[in-house]
C-alpha cells in the first residue's frame, strides 16, 4: 500500500464531512430567499408591519447562513485539489467549467445579498424587493453547476481517455447532455424546500409548544410549512424517478440500495433488516416489488451485485442503510405534509393538536438527516469510482501526508463553526419582538 | 502573440489582481482591529474597520474561488500539482477563511464590548493568517519548489523557506496598507477627521513598511530564488516591478495630501503591477519543467471557459458596480422599478374562489402520470414542469387565511 491509500478512507471522510456541513447551509441558499421575498411582497402588497419585521428579522438568519454558507463552500473547493489532485488534475478539463460557472451564480449570489441587506431603509421599497430577485435565480443555477458535475461523475461522458489523459474533451455535452442529471438537480432543488421549511416551520413550533403563539408566530410558521408541505409529497415522486434513473444507470448502485446479491427477475423489496453473506437477514420482504417500481413490470429482471467484481462494489450496508434512512424520513415528512394539509383543507385553519407541532419540531432535524443519507446513497453508492467506471477514488487521492491532521483539525473547526451557527440563532431568535414591531410601525408611518 | 492556451491563464491572473486588492483590503480591516489597542478610540477604529467591509466581504472574497475554478478547469495537471504539495499553507488558509466568515456572522449576534472583541480577536488573526499562508504559497510556486505530480514536492520546504516566507509577510503588509487606504476614504466620508487621521497615519506607515519589505525582499530572492530574480530584475518583469515602485509612491503622496479617492486606484495599481511582473517574469514556465501551453487544457475546454468567463463578466461587472456605487455612496439612485406586480395580483385574487387550488390538482395529477407512470425523458421533463407548478401555485392557496397580502385596514 502507498502511503495515500493508507489515507483514502480519511480522505473520503474528511470529504463527506465537510458536505454534511456545507449542503444543510445549501438547502437555505435555495429556498430561503424566495420565502423571505415572498414575505417582503406580503408586506408591499398590504403595508402591513408584521410582515416587515419578519422580513427583517430572516434577512438576519439568511445572512448568517450565507456566511457560514461561504466559508463552508469555499473549504469544498479547496479540497477538490488538497485531496484529490489526481482527480482534478486529469479531469479538471472535463468538469471544470461547471465549477466556474457555479463561481458567478455564487458571485451574483454574494453581491446581491450584500445589496439587498444593505439596502433595507436605503433602497426604494419596490427596488429592494427586485434586488432579491437574482438571490434566488442564482441560487438556482449555482446548484445547477454543482450538481451537473456530480451527474457527470455518476455517469460520464464527453471525453476519451488516452494514456492516462482526457483527450477529445467536450465539457458543454459532458457536463449539460447527461442524461443522468436532470433527477439529481429537481430531486436537491426539491429537498432544499423541504429542509429550509421544516427546520423554519420547527423553529416556530416549538415557540407554539413553549406557549408563544401569536399572529407573528403563525405567520412565521405557516409560510415554511405551507411549502414543505406541498414539496414532501412531491418529492416522494421525485425520489421514486430517481430510483429508475439509478436503476437504469447505475444497476449496481441500486444492488446496493436494495441489497440484491444475485441478477434476478422479480425481485422484492426488503425494508429494514441487514445485509451480509449475499443476503439480507431481518429484513421486511416484499415480493416482486423492486422489479416493479425499478422497471413497471412485475417480472422484470434486476441487475445484482454479482454482475460486477467484488473490488467494483460500494460497500452495501452502508449505502443500503442510508438509502432507508431517506426513504423512511422522507415517508414520514410526506405523511405530516399530509396531516397539514387534510386539516387546512376541511377545517380552513392551522392544527390545533400539540402533537402535531411536537412532530414539526422534530421534523426539521429529521429533514437535515434525510438530506445528508441521500447523499450518502449517492456518493458512497458510486464508490470505489470517483469518475464511475473511468476512475477509482484510490487513484484520485492526495500523496500529501498529514491527511489526519488536517482531518482532526477540520471536525475540530466544525465543532465550532456548528456551535457559533447555533449561538447567533439563537441569539437572534432571543432578541425582543415587540420592540421590533413597533420601530417598523413607526418607520412606516 | 496571444495564444488561446493563456487567455484563460491573464483572466485567473485578473482575478487573483481583483483579490488581492479587495479581498486584500478586507484581510488588512482586520489586521487593524488586531493592532488597535484598546479603549474607546480603538473601539471606534473597530467598528469603522468592520462596518466598511461588511457588506462588500463576501462579493471580494468570491475572487479567490473564481481563479481556483480558472486553474483547475484551463490548467488542470499545474493545479493538481500545487494543491497537492502545498496542502499545508492552502488548507491553513482556508481555516482562516473558515474563522473570518463565521466571525463576521457572528459579530451579528453579538452584544456587549466583551463579546465583540473575543469575536473581533478571532476574526483578525485569521485576516493575518489567511494572507501570510496564501503568501507562502504563491512564494512556492515563483521560487520553483512545486514539481509537477500528485504531491511530489517538500511538504513544508515548499512553503517554508526565504521566498515564500518573505512573500507571505509582503501579503501581510500589503493588505494593511491596501486597507488603511480604503478606509480613509471611507472615513472622510463619513466626515470623521479624527478616524481619518489615524488611517491616514496607518496607511503612510504600512505603504512605507510594505515598500521596504518588497525591495529587501528582492536581496532574499536574490540568494533564494535564481531563476525569478533574474527575470524579475530584467525585461518585462523589471517593468512590472518599477510600475509597482512608481504607483505605490504616487499612492503614499495622495494619502499624504489627503487625496484619497485616486489613492485608492493607484494603491490598487501597485498591486496590480507586482502581480503582473511576476507572471511575465515566471512565463513560459508555470511550474518548473511544465509551460504554460502544456500545462493547459485540450482546445474546447479552453474555448468554453473563455466563453463562460466572458458573459459571466457581462452580468458581474455592473452588478458588482451596482454593490460598490451603494456601499460607496450609502445610497443607491432611484430608477430601475420594474417589478411587475399585477400578474402576482391576479393570482391571488383568483386564489380566493379556489381556482388555483384546481390547477395545482390538476399539476399534481399530470406530474404523477407523467413523471411516475409515463416512461419518456421529455415525459419526465414535462412531469417535473407540472410537480414544480403544483408546488408553486398550490403555495398561495395552501397558505392559512389569516396569512396573505390584505391591506393593513382589513385586519384591524
Amino acid at each position: 500500500m502507498t502511503p495515500a491509500q493508507n489515507y483514502l478512507l480519511q480522505a473520503r471522510q474528511m470529504q463527506a464531512l465537510s458536505f454534511s456541513v456545507h449542503i444543510p447551509l445549501v438547502c437555505f441558499g435555495i429556498a430561503f430567499p424566495t420565502l423571505l421575498l415572498f414575505v417582503e411582497w406580503l408586506y408591499l402588497r398590504s403595508g402591513d408591519p408584521l410582515y416587515r419585521t419578519l422580513a427583517r428579522r430572516w434577512t438576519n438568519v439568511m445572512v448568517a447562513m450565507f456566511a457560514a454558507g461561504v466559508v463552508t463552500g469555499t473549504i469544498l473547493s479547496f479540497e477538490m485539489g488538497l485531496l484529490w489532485p489526481a482527480f482534478t488534475a486529469t479531469f479538471g478539463s472535463v468538469f471544470g467549467l461547471g465549477f466556474a460557472v457555479e463561481g458567478f451564480s455564487f458571485f451574483l449570489e454574494a453581491i446581491f445579498i450584500g445589496i439587498y441587506v444593505y439596502g433595507w431603509n436605503r433602497l426604494p421599497p419596490r427596488l429592494h424587493f427586485a434586488t432579491g430577485i437574482p438571490i434566488v435565480l442564482a441560487g438556482f443555477t449555482g446548484s445547477l453547476m454543482v450538481i451537473s458535475v456530480n451527474g457527470w461523475m455518476n455517469h460520464p461522458s464527453g471525453f476519451r481517455l488516452s494514456h492516462g489523459k482526457a483527450v477529445d474533451v467536450n465539457p458543454f455535452k459532458a457536463l449539460f447532455e447527461n442524461a443522468y442529471f436532470w433527477h439529481e438537480l429537481i430531486h436537491m432543488y426539491v429537498a432544499g424546500y423541504i429542509v429550509t421549511g421544516f427546520l423554519l416551520a420547527g423553529a416556530y413550533a416549538v415557540l407554539r409548544l413553549r406557549g408563544s403563539w401569536g399572529r407573528y408566530e403563525q405567520t412565521a410558521l405557516a409560510i415554511p410549512l405551507t411549502i414543505a408541505a406541498l414539496a414532501a409529497p412531491v418529492q416522494v415522486l421525485v425520489g421514486d424517478w430517481s430510483g429508475r434513473e439509478v436503476a437504469r444507470y447505475q444497476p449496481t448502485k441500486l444492488a446496493a440500495l436494495e441489497g440484491l446479491p444475485q441478477t434476478t427477475t422479480g425481485a422484492s423489496i426488503h425494508v429494514l433488516g441487514w445485509y451480509s453473506d449475499g443476503r439480507v437477514e431481518y429484513g421486511l420482504g416484499v415480493p416482486k416489488l423492486l422489479s416493479l417500481l425499478a422497471y413497471h413490470r412485475v417480472n422484470a429482471k434486476v441487475q445484482g451485485l454479482d454482475a460486477v467484481p467484488a473490488r467494483d462494489r460500494p460497500p452495501v450496508n452502508v449505502v443500503r442503510f442510508a438509502f432507508q434512512t431517506m426513504v423512511g424520513i422522507g415517508t414520514l415528512l410526506a405523511l405530516l405534509a399530509l396531516v397539514y394539509i387534510a386539516v387546512r383543507v376541511r377545517r380552513r385553519r392551522l392544527p390545533h393538536s400539540t402533537w402535531f407541532y411536537r412532530a414539526l419540531a422534530l421534523a426539521g432535524p429529521l429533514s437535515v438527516v434525510a438530506l445528508i443519507s441521500g447523499w450518502m446513497t449517492t456518493e458512497v453508492g458510486r464508490q470505489p469510482w470517483v469518475v464511475y467506471r473511468v476512475m477509482r477514488t484510490s487513484q484520485a487521492v492526495t500523496g500529501a501526508r498529514g491527511i489526519p491532521v488536517g482531518y482532526g483539525t477540520l471536525v475540530l473547526v466544525y465543532v465550532l463553526l456548528i456551535a457559533a451557527v447555533a449561538w447567533i440563532l439563537w441569539r437572534l431568535a432571543r432578541k425582543p419582538l415587540e420592540l421590533e414591531l413597533s420601530l417598523s410601525a413607526a418607520e412606516v408611518d | 502573440m496571444l495564444h488561446l492556451y493563456l487567455i484563460p491563464l491573464i483572466f485567473a491572473l485578473i482575478g487573483l489582481a481583483f483579490y488581492a486588492v479587495l479581498g486584500g483590503a478586507d484581510f488588512g480591516a482586520g489586521f487593524w482591529q488586531l493592532t488597535a489597542g484598546k479603549g474607546r478610540q480603538a473601539q471606534a477604529v473597530r467598528e469603522h474597520a468592520h462596518a466598511a467591509m461588511a457588506p462588500v466581504w463576501e462579493a471580494n472574497h468570491v475572487w479567490l474561488i473564481f481563479v481556483l475554478t480558472v486553474v483547475w478547469t484551463a490548467y488542470p495537471t499545474a493545479f493538481g500539482s500545487v494543491a497537492s504539495t502545498l496542502s499545508i499553507p492552502l488548507f491553513i488558509a482556508a481555516v482562516g477563511i473558515i474563522f473570518r466568515g463565521v466571525a463576521y456572522a457572528l459579530r451579528a449576534g453579538a452584544s456587549g464590548p466583551r463579546e465583540l472583541s473575543a469575536i473581533d480577536t478571532v476574526f483578525s488573526i485569521s485576516s493575518v493568517l489567511t494572507p501570510f499562508a496564501l503568501g507562502t504559497a504563491i512564494g512556492g510556486i515563483a521560487s520553483g519548489r512545486v514539481p509537477t505530480g500528485n504531491a511530489a514536492g517538500g511538504q513544508f520546504s515548499s512553503w517554508l523557506n526565504p521566498t515564500s516566507l518573505l512573500i507571505g509577510l509582503l501579503a501581510v503588509a500589503t493588505a494593511a496598507y491596501l486597507a488603511a487606504v480604503f478606509l480613509c476614504a471611507d472615513a472622510t466620508k463619513l466626515d470623521d477627521q479624527k478616524l481619518e487621521e489615524q488611517f491616514r497615519r496607518r496607511a503612510l506607515g504600512a505603504g512605507v513598511v510594505a515598500g521596504v519589505i518588497a525591495f529587501a525582499g528582492l536581496g532574499v530572492i536574490a540568494g533564494d530564488a535564481d531563476r525569478i530574480f533574474h527575470r524579475l530584475t530584467a525585461g518585462a518583469g523589471l517593468a512590472g516591478l518599477v510600475i509597482s515602485l512608481v504607483a505605490g509612491v504616487a499612492t503614499l503622496a495622495l494619502v499624504w495630501r489627503r487625496r484619497y479617492e485616486p489613492a485608492r486606484y493607484s494603491a490598487a495599481v501597485a498591486v496590480a503591477a507586482l502581480i503582473a511582473g511576476w507572471a511575465l517574469a515566471q512565463s513560459p514556465l508555470f511550474l518548473p519543467g511544465l509551460t504554460v501551453r502544456a500545462a493547459a487544457a485540450p482546445r474546447t475546454t479552453l474555448i468554453a471557459v473563455i466563453v463562460a468567463v466572458l458573459s459571466g463578466a457581462l452580468i458581474l461587472f455592473p452588478s458588482l458596480a451596482l454593490l460598490f456605487r451603494l456601499v460607496l455612496s450609502g445610497r443607491l439612485a432611484e430608477g430601475g422599478e420594474s417589478v411587475d406586480l399585477r400578474l402576482q395580483r391576479r393570482l391571488v385574487r383568483a386564489s380566493r374562489q379556489g381556482f388555483l387550488a384546481r390547477v395545482a390538482l390538476a399539476c399534481l395529477i399530470a406530474g404523477i402520470g407523467l413523471l411516475t407512470i409515463a416512461e419518456t425523458s421529455w415525459a419526465h421533463a414535462l412531469g417535473v414542469v407540472s410537480l414544480l407548478g403544483f408546488v408553486a401555485l398550490g403555495f398561495p392557496a395552501a397558505l392559512p387565511p389569516t396569512v396573505g397580502p390584505h391591506t393593513n385596514e382589513t385586519k384591524r
